[in-house]
């Protein structure tokens, strides 16, 4: 984020906008203002006040009663130690109740009514220490100011900010500069420049001092000037309330000087002692393994041999990009300055950011934007002129600059053509570039067609013709380029068969009353281990790096664990019955390629069927409540299913489980959830799983089948009672009697074992449908189709009629 | 002697008495069956003096129609009075089939796609787990690229693998390499898919999203193309009456980079970041990026779910409680 003080704006260009319309045209054309903010909006219950009176306070000598008028009926005394409080002076008032910075912890209190040495202080006038301001506490501030009494001090001292939220692409936005230049295009203006001249002593530069840089990858350019004679001292007051306003605090000339010109320009500077340097001239490279270094906010570093360092002849004396050393700090008694103006490669310094600070800093933020070298002579002069003009001095001549890493940026060319092409409409010559030049960036016309462009020192965005189009509709606005319909042919579709058969199935299962969930895509090793087919399944996974929670460090093999859980969650909302439902992606490692992805479904109920009212008995949810499901499912596919028992998955309970066949094809399970698993997971009672594989089943659903005409002709039906092993399954004899060409349809409609019925057998009763497409059906036709169908019973499943 | 009125009274007080719906059938066998006793005055008249036979005739007719509208008559008064006796009390809850519910996040893809299927748009799908290359490097991301903070990547643990680093994809945005691999101009497709940021959940952000992502290429499609087309597109979402800007954002793998946003109660909201395709891109896919241009978008499901549904906090989508499920019961 960057603050942009409008009166700091305000010294490089003009405008004559609203500030909310300032704001709104510099987010539409991508810099965009986050929020609209005063600077002194800490400054709530702190006014303009006049000291009315002032009076010897009757228990302490250094202590004295100021009688204050704030705009209020009545004036208030308050306690003052203020060696330079005089009646008549124009100051900050602070209701009880303000918000000030202690002047002994510099942490933020709240001003309470107190006694002083006997006598109520109902208030207190300010120091700039006080109020935020400086660190200035020798006194109270007089203000000069011919504003009303009781006038907000934000009113007074305060100062709009935007505050804006530059895109990776605008180092060029964190700074005030840069902001101005996007002022000037979109109101027609122009920039000016700030001054960067300065006298020089005869003394050239490379005779105190050099700069060597081993690292050029790290550090493709580094300049240094050397100032003498510089008295150190707090900065003027323009530019502390400038670096106030824009969230900085001043603390000396120096130091005030490089943070200001890296706001104003977005170039990071640094200071040092010159004299505190060994050798008195600048290495830049890789940290030596074990070096440390003390960083100016005190902390202590053990440095990395990929960190970057600037050192002297002998040691590290900062943090490269974004820390200056503490041993080389600009204190009272530094008389000459080197100071740094250098580039660094983004990566080394979000490297050693990420690893030795919290947040970054203001410097390493903007380095981590990929700035242009080309930018670092420019604010380098900038400073040396700020440093001479606020702590006076004299500058050696030139200034070093060790520049491994120059390359000529190339001229970018950008036809009319390709601005039509690109934008649909083609501004004039002199609009194209008006709006360049008021940008910074130079630009010639070549007659007829063209413009040559090149980047300027503060932007690495400009490469080819496209960026330049981007700048001429951005200031133009994106909302005044013409808008049309695509033109065109429609192109052919891809077609994704599981897709759309996990779209078929979402709707089926929701329209047949469950519920579709979306889970997390990551589980457990244990929960994958709990809910694997067999064992050999979880050895194997895609394992994250760094996933969001630690122990759900694996893509999901299955659906299972989060319906489960999905399940168990809400079981206790769900009176009655619960089906849940999800069709999402099930990963599978591949040694050294992509996962293989598979869509999936898992369709779980359990609990009470169907909605019971006015007291009807509930009938437990069972396995054929998961079977009718499927069912349903494939009837709206139009196939049909086989099951063939006990699936062999150890999710599944044995008994009542079976793996799922369409057209020979396996292409899931269906079943009881063990109960063992489903605890594991909280699940209450029995839950029933349909477990389908796109993947399997989307080949084998295919074509269409077409679909035949009813017969005309009337039906037969005849009831058939077998006798037959207890253990043989119901859907084979019934296959076998469809497997008859008369027959139609066959339904089982009693299962009976008991009396009347021998030992370890059992009686199915089917009643079994007759018709022929192409003529009814005579006594004769059925009598021979049942007796072929019975032999083929007797023989196949040592079946038996009943009552024959 | 024929005593017609005698035979009127008996009949009428057996009917009386019948007080079911085969009562009433054996009364009419007894009475008016074929061989029913007024059946059988009506077959004697031919036996009585001549002298008699036109009263006992005629009376006995009259009889006959007299009783069969009793007999309907009495009928319908059982059937109405049987009904009274199987009232119910209509006011308690009816058995109502279940009714199931989409995710609401399935609901409002769904309604993304057909939106812009109806444009003529293709519909495809990626890999979440990408590799580093398609979703950082040939977007025009290499590694170090200040860009790359703009998403918070999970990696995918190598295992002592040696092959290219893989990552969950950052978003959708991949596809439209791989898209290209396969298909030229003219493109026109939107491609909707999971997404992952590492990134601290809270009331607006999830680690795991929804993104829809577009692109479309074409000869000499220009900036117009692109707001045309998202313009319809949102009328088609928000209605006819629905505002929209374009304010200018960056995108590494867009040049002019724009952002969509929608007046949305007062407020101006962003949808949807755009903008046209790189020309690298499209040279790099094998395109001559003076003839062919176009443009591409992506924007968050979740995002729009929530203003369709006035959802205030993201993480509901992914908690899959049922009572917020089910209230989606019926929506598209």
């Amino acid at each position: 984020m960057m603050d942009v003080p409008l009166k700091w704006l305000a010294r490089y260009v003009d405008w004559d906008l609203s500030v909310e319309e300032l704001a709104h045209r510099l987010s539409m054309a991508g810099a965009e203002v986050e929020s609209i903010r005063s600077s002194g909006g800490e400054w709530d219950q702190v006014v303009v006040g006049r000291v009315a009176a002032v009076d010897p306070h009757p228990n302490a000598d250094r202590l004295r009663l100021a009688t204050v008028e704030f705009g209020a009926d009545e004036p208030l005394q308050v306690v003052c130690g203020a060696p330079n409080l005089e009646a008549g002076q124009t100051i900050a008032f602070a209701q009880v109740g303000a918000q000030l910075i202690d002047p002994g912890t510099r942490e933020p209190r709240k001003l309470r009514r107190g006694k002083i040495r006997g006598v109520t202080s109902m208030g207190m006038v300010c120091s700039e220490r006080e109020l935020g301001l400086s660190d200035e506490h020798e006194g109270i501030l007089v203000l000069d100011t011919d504003a009303p009494l009781g006038t907000p001090l934000a009113d007074v001292l305060g100062d709009v900010v935007l505050d804006i939220k530059p895109t990776p692409n605008r180092p060029d936005h964190f700074s005030i500069l840069g902001i101005a230049r996007e002022v000037a295009a979109l109101t027609g203006g122009s920039v000016i420049e700030p001054a960067s001249v300065y006298p020089e002593s005869d003394i050239p530069i490379d005779a105190r001092s050099s700069v060597t840089i081993e690292d050029a990858e790290g550090c493709p350019r580094y300049t240094a000037i050397v100032i003498d004679g510089v008295r150190i001292g707090p900065s003027p007051e323009w530019m502390q309330e400038a670096l106030l306003s824009a969230g900085m605090r001043p603390i000396n000339n120096i130091v005030d000087v490089t943070n200001y010109v890296m706001l104003e320009w977005g170039q990071p500077l640094h200071a040092f002692d010159f004299d505190l340097l060994r050798e008195q001239r600048i290495v830049v490279r890789r940290a030596r393994a074990g070096e440390q270094l003390e960083l100016l906010d005190g902390s202590q570093l053990e440095l990395q041999t990929d960190d970057l360092v600037i050192a002297d002849g002998e040691r590290a004396v900062a943090l490269a990009g974004i820390m200056g050393g503490a041993d080389s700090e600009i204190s009272e008694a530094t008389t000459t300055v080197l100071l740094e103006t250098a580039n660094f490669q983004e990566a080394t310094i979000r490297r050693s950011r990420a690893m030795h600070t919290e947040t970054g800093t203001e410097a390493s933020r903007r380095f981590e934007k990929s700035l242009n070298p080309e930018l670092a002579d420019l604010a380098a002069r900038r400073a040396a002129a700020l440093i001479i003009e606020t702590a006076g001095g004299q500058a050696l001549a030139g200034l070093v600059d060790a520049y491994p890493g120059k390359t000529h940026p190339p001229q970018v060319v950008v036809t009319q053509r390709r601005i039509e092409q690109i934008l649909s409409l083609l501004p004039s010559v002199e609009e194209v570039r008006g709006t360049l030049s008021a940008l910074g960036i130079s630009n010639r016309w070549i007659p007829p067609d063209r413009f040559a462009v090149s980047c300027p020192p503060w932007r690495s965005d400009i490469k080819v013709a496209d960026d330049v189009i981007e700048e001429i509709g951005r200031i133009l606005g994106y909302d005044n380029l013409p808008s049309a319909p695509l033109p065109g042919a429609v192109p052919d579709p891809d077609i994704d068969p599981q897709r759309d058969l996990g779209e078929r199935i979402r709707d089926t299962l929701s329209g047949l009353g469950l519920r579709e969930i979306i889970t997390y895509v990551t589980v457990a090793a244990e929960e994958s281990a709990a809910t694997a087919s067999s064992g050999d399944d979880n050895r194997i996974a895609v394992r994250l790096q760094n996933p969001m929670n630690a122990e759900r460090d694996r893509m999901r093999p299955s659906l299972r664990p989060w319906g489960l859980r999905s399940f168990a969650q809400n079981q206790r909302e769900a009176r009655g019955g619960l089906g849940l439902f999800e069709v999402g992606k099930t990963f599978a490692p591949n040694p050294g390629r992509q996962p293989t992805e598979t869509r999936t479904l898992l369709a779980l109920l359990g609990g009470e069927s169907a909605a019971t009212v006015h007291g009807e008995a509930a009938r437990a949810i069972d396995f054929f409540d998961a079977k009718g499901l499927l069912e349903q499912l494939c009837a709206g596919l139009g196939v049909e299913f086989a099951l063939s028992a006990d699936a062999g998955d150890a999710f599944l309970a044995g008994g009542q489980s079976a793996t799922v066949n369409v057209r020979g094809q396996e292409v899931g399970v269906i079943g009881k959830v063990r109960p063992s698993v489903a605890s594991t997971f909280d699940v209450q009672g029995d839950v029933f799983a349909l477990e389908l594989s796109m993947a399997a089943l989307a080949p084998v659903l295919g074509e269409s089948e077409p679909v035949p005409s009813p017969s005309v002709y009337p039906s037969a039906v005849e009831d058939l009672a077998l006798v037959v092993d207890a253990s043989c399954p119901a859907g084979d004899l019934a296959a076998a009697i469809s497997g008859n060409g008369l027959v139609e349809r066959v339904e089982l409609f009693d299962i009976y074992s008991g009396d009347q019925i021998p030992n370890g057998q059992k009686s199915l009763a089917f009643r079994v449908y007759y018709r022929s497409p192409d003529r009814t059906l005579t006594d004769r036709d059925v009598e021979k189709a049942r007796r072929g169908i019975v032999r083929r019973l007797e023989s196949q499943f040592q079946a038996s009629l009943r009552d024959s | 002697m024929v005593d017609l009125e005698a035979l009127e009274a008996e009949a009428r007080a057996s009917l009386a008495e019948a007080g079911d719906e085969a009562s009433l059938d054996a009364w009419r066998v007894v009475w008016l069956g074929r061989r029913g006793r007024l059946t059988s005055v009506l077959r004697g008249v031919r036996d009585l003096p001549v002298e008699e036979r036109p009263r006992v005739g005629a009376g006995a007719n009259r009889l006959k129609v007299s009783l069969e509208e009793a007999v309907a008559a009495h009928r319908s008064q059982l059937l109405a009075s049987a009904a009274d006796t199987d009232a119910i009390d209509v006011t308690l809850p009816g058995r109502a089939p279940p009714l199931g519910s989409l995710h609401p996040i399935t609901l409002t893809r769904r309604m993304l796609e057909r939106t812009f299927r109806d444009m003529g748009f293709d519909v495809v799908e990626g890999p979440d787990v990408e590799l580093e290359e398609y979703n950082f490097d040939r977007l025009r991301i290499p590694a170090g690229h200040p860009a790359r903070d703009m998403w918070d990547t999970i990696w995918v643990a190598d295992d002592g693998d040696s092959g290219p680093r893989q990552l969950l994809r950052t978003h959708t945005s991949p596809m439209q390499i791989r898209y290209l691999e396969r298909r030229s101009p003219p493109i026109r497709v939107i491609v909707p898919g999971t997404c992952y940021r590492y990134e601290a959940t809270d009331a607006t952000h999830e680690w795991m999203l929804t993104q829809i992502e577009g692109l479309v290429i074409d000869r000499n499609l220009s900036m117009a193309h692109l707001k045309g087309t998202l313009e319809a597109f949102v009328r088609r979402m928000f209605g006819a009456d629905i505002e929209t800007r374009f304010r200018c954002d960056y995108f590494p793998f867009v040049e002019p980079g724009a952002e969509l946003g929608v007046r949305w109660q007062g407020d101006w909201l962003e949808i949807l970041g755009c903008g046209m395709v790189h020309p690298e891109i499209i040279e790099d896919a094998g395109l001559d990026p003076e003839l062919y241009t176009g443009f591409a978008f992506g924007m968050g499901v979740e995002r729009v779910a929530m203003l369709r549904y006035g959802v205030r906090d993201i993480r509901h989508f992914y908690r899959n409680d049922v009572r917020f499920l089910r209230q989606f019961e019926g929506r598209r």
